[in-house]
């Protein structure tokens, strides 16, 4: 497993630094904020991305994508953690993606796949039921009827729930909540009767949604996999947008760090730059080290995910509770260091501290992932 | 098969054919390392014969030339190497400064001569090395040392004093810092020079340490020969041999704390030892957050190794990354032996008793030097505010 990027890896990079640099800055996202805009994102930015083979990042070339694998997907996910670029790429790209392509029947696979990559689409994943990360815990029930399902429950925390076309949704169609067996995948489409959303903006001015489940009713060619047996599919599918997070809130750190750098070395107290002095040099230098380790994690599991390890869900769980810890740490010292304008909305660094509070804690926050390694090692 | 797969399944033969039985047990604390040298005694025959054979390998040095008694090997080699060497739990057949320190800087800067005459006694581990850096009015501002070699034309005769030379009363040969011109700026009147510890006018006196042991000594020059073909690189230019030495130091020590755990995570030790609950957790929550953020740490940081190593490899120049690791590596080890006495409770507050040395408790008092030796801590983050970020007036 290499640590090092590729050539054609090194392009991407570059590419998505320069599109985002030019196309989706902090000032768009702010103009997004202020605009109240109930989608969250732009649509039009959507369709440039989807061109540039974003959106079909991870679909296999025969269903229209650009097949670019995780690496990659981190890749674009990082740079968009640098601008606050908001899109549907996690939701989308992501987690349907690698619901589909990995888990998809055939028809699904060709119905949904080259959707995805034309970026006409939207999807959205609906696991969590409470305010904390459980999705062993899924209750939401499905029970047989006719010849599919019907499913009642609710769901919370759905990034693009309100917005999106298509929900897949974890659903228990046996045992009890806690059980890993008896919870399935579901494709619902959102104009389903029965399904109620309502969005929610968050502190970091993202959108997502409650979903509430009155006799939903369904196919049997909704379900993704095989009933009954969805955890393990969940984890995959899950875990990819683990990464991503973790690439996107690597990006989040990094810029976060580099802004304060600047200030620090620009604003003057007693007649020299504060960051002249070492009380926030020593602090800067750990941050920078915490960083390197955030970045070799990411890197790391994103990687392993692409070569399928065994040890792919353990690096995963690093990687998202390590950057969590980092990219958090990296955003409060960075108000800290930024003295009172860290505190105004004018300066982009809290709009960075917002993003990684609520990055941290989708799919799983750094105590819910570090328990999990815990358990792994039998301690 | 690649030739990397042959060279794996004949790496695990021929160890499994010669690393003896009582070298297999995975140690790697102070007490169990092989310094070899004039005057070294062997714990036990098995220890003897494990460094024979290995260097009769080059493999004490795997990656240096065959001419100066390595075996030449490739790093992706070594790596299955050590990786070989990992999996049967064999104990590293030799230690000494002079591999880990001064065997790059004359690789790099030595004469073809100098790296004849004193890399393949370090191979074969009959000299021991010693490192003259430290003086007690030069410790992390190094460059203001002042111990003082005057010129005598074929020879320097020195004068002066080092302080925290580890192991220099058992050490063969020392490489040494000195200052050759008193008017040039600090770091321009350096040069770097090897003399043997043997020599009239070289006194030492151990320090004695928290953990009870004396690694560390004072050392005294006193009208001590030294010849000038022992001079490394140009006359005061040493401080480029320190500085890429001191690199290289600090890369291996963050290396070696990233890999300091013996094959054992901190949790097994502490479920073995504490004993878990029904649901096989360590029975002290509080305790289990800590050891499970040190191995998240730990990962994290093995996962930087392998990266730099790789960077490294492609050619990209390492420079100030190496205080990054050597911050990084020790203060993580120091939080993991903190770790250790707390999973050890009472039982290893015992300082000697008839079953254990009181190994744990001394091995933790050690690593306090960690951070402090081949520069603080502090200094490391000074390195990477100045080099690394470029902060004003760093």
């Amino acid at each position: 497993m290499s640590m090092m990027l590729n050539e054609d890896q090194e392009m991407l990079r570059e590419a998505a630094a320069g599109f985002l640099n030019e196309n989706a800055p902090v000032s768009a996202f702010r103009e997004l904020r202020d605009s109240n805009s109930i989608g969250g994102f732009s649509r039009d930015l959507w369709s440039e991305m989807a061109q540039m083979g974003w959106a079909g990042i991870l679909v296999p070339e025969e269903f229209g994508g650009s097949e670019f694998g995780m690496v990659g997907a981190g890749l674009i996910a990082e740079e968009m953690g640098k601008h606050l670029t908001a899109s549907p790429f996690l939701a989308t790209s992501v987690l349907a993606a690698t619901a589909f392509s990995k888990f998809g029947s055939e028809a699904q696979k060709e119905h949904h796949l080259p959707k995805i990559s034309a970026g006409e689409t939207l999807y959205a994943l609906a696991v969590d039921e409470g305010a904390k990360h459980a999705p062993a815990k899924t209750a939401l029930k499905a029970e047989r009827s006719g010849n599919g399902f019907k499913l009642s429950g609710a769901k919370t925390f759905v990034a693009n729930g309100h917005v999106a076309d298509h929900i897949i949704v974890a659903a228990r169609t046996s045992g009890e909540a806690g059980d890993e067996n008896g919870i399935t995948l579901f494709l619902v489409e959102a104009e389903t009767a029965g399904l109620k959303r309502s969005a929610s903006k968050m502190v970091d001015s993202s959108s997502f949604a409650r979903l509430q489940f009155e006799d939903v009713e369904v196919n049997a060619d909704a379900v993704i996999g095989e009933v009954d047996a969805g955890y393990e599919p969940l984890d995959t599918i899950l875990n990819a947008g683990r990464a991503c997070l973790a690439a996107e809130m690597t990006g989040c750190a990094d810029q976060s760090f580099n802004m304060t750098v600047a200030y620090i070395n620009e604003r003057k107290q007693f007649g020299v730059p504060v960051g002249s002095f070492q009380a926030l040099q020593h602090r800067a230098a750990h941050l920078h080290t915490e960083i390197e380790l955030a970045k070799a994690v990411t890197l790391a599991a994103l990687q392993s995910l692409d070569t399928e390890e065994e040890s792919a869900w353990r690096l995963t769980a690093l990687a998202k509770t390590k950057v969590g810890q980092v990219a958090l740490l990296a955003a409060q010292e960075g108000v800290q260091m930024h003295g009172g304008m860290g505190m105004t909305d004018a300066f982009d660094i809290g709009l960075y501290l917002k993003r990684v509070r609520v990055a941290g804690e989708l799919f799983g926050d750094e105590s819910w992932h570090a328990n999990r390694i815990a358990d792994a090692l039998s301690f | 098969m690649s030739e990397l797969e042959t060279f794996r399944i004949q790496t695990r033969a021929w160890l499994e054919e010669n690393c003896p039985p009582d070298m297999r047990d995975g140690a790697v604390s102070e007490a169990t390392q092989c310094w070899g040298g004039r005057n070294w005694t062997f714990t036990s025959e098995g220890q003897k014969l494990w460094l024979e054979r290995m260097a009769a390998k080059g493999w004490t040095v795997p990656t240096w030339p065959e001419d100066y008694g390595g075996a030449g090997l490739t790093k992706d080699e070594a790596e299955i190497l050590q990786d070989e060497m990992t999996a049967i739990g064999a104990r590293k057949p030799h230690d000494n400064f002079g591999i880990t320190m001064l065997g790059p800087a004359l690789l790099k800067f030595g004469t073809q001569e100098q790296k004849l005459e004193h890399l393949p006694p370090i191979a074969r581990g009959e000299l021991r090395w010693c490192q003259g850096y430290s003086e007690p009015g030069a410790g992390s501002d190094l460059a203001s040392l002042r111990t003082k070699a005057e010129d005598k034309g074929d020879h320097y005769i020195v004068n002066g004093q080092k302080i925290w030379t580890s192991y220099a009363d058992q050490a063969d040969w020392i490489f040494c810092l000195v200052r050759t011109d008193f008017e040039a700026a600090k770091h321009k009147g350096i040069s770097f020079v090897l003399f043997d510890m043997a020599t009239k006018g070289v006194t030492t006196k151990p320090i004695k340490l928290i953990s009870g042991s004396s690694p560390f000594c004072e050392t005294f020059f006193d009208d001590v020969r030294v010849e000038k073909v022992n001079l490394v690189h140009e006359e005061n230019k040493g401080w480029d041999v320190a500085k890429y030495l001191l690199t290289h130091e600090r890369g291996m020590i963050g290396e070696v704390f990233g890999n300091m755990t013996g094959g054992r995570s901190l949790g097994e030790i502490a479920a073995h030892e504490i004993g878990v609950d029904d649901a096989g957790r360590v029975e002290e929550p509080l305790l289990r957050a800590k050891l499970v953020q040190a191995e998240i740490d730990s990962l994290a940081f093995s996962t930087l190794l392998q990266s730099v190593s790789e960077r490294a490899e492609a050619g990209e120049s390492l420079g100030a990354v190496s205080s990054v690791l050597k911050y990084y590596g020790t203060e993580l080890n120091k939080r993991r032996h903190e770790l250790l006495m707390e999973i050890g409770g009472s039982d290893e507050l015992e300082w000697s008793d008839e079953n254990d040395n009181g190994q744990r408790s001394k091995d933790w008092l050690r690593t306090k030097g960690n951070s402090i030796e081949g520069g603080t801590s502090e200094v490391q983050l000074q390195i990477i505010a100045k080099h690394i970020l470029q902060m004003p007036g760093a």
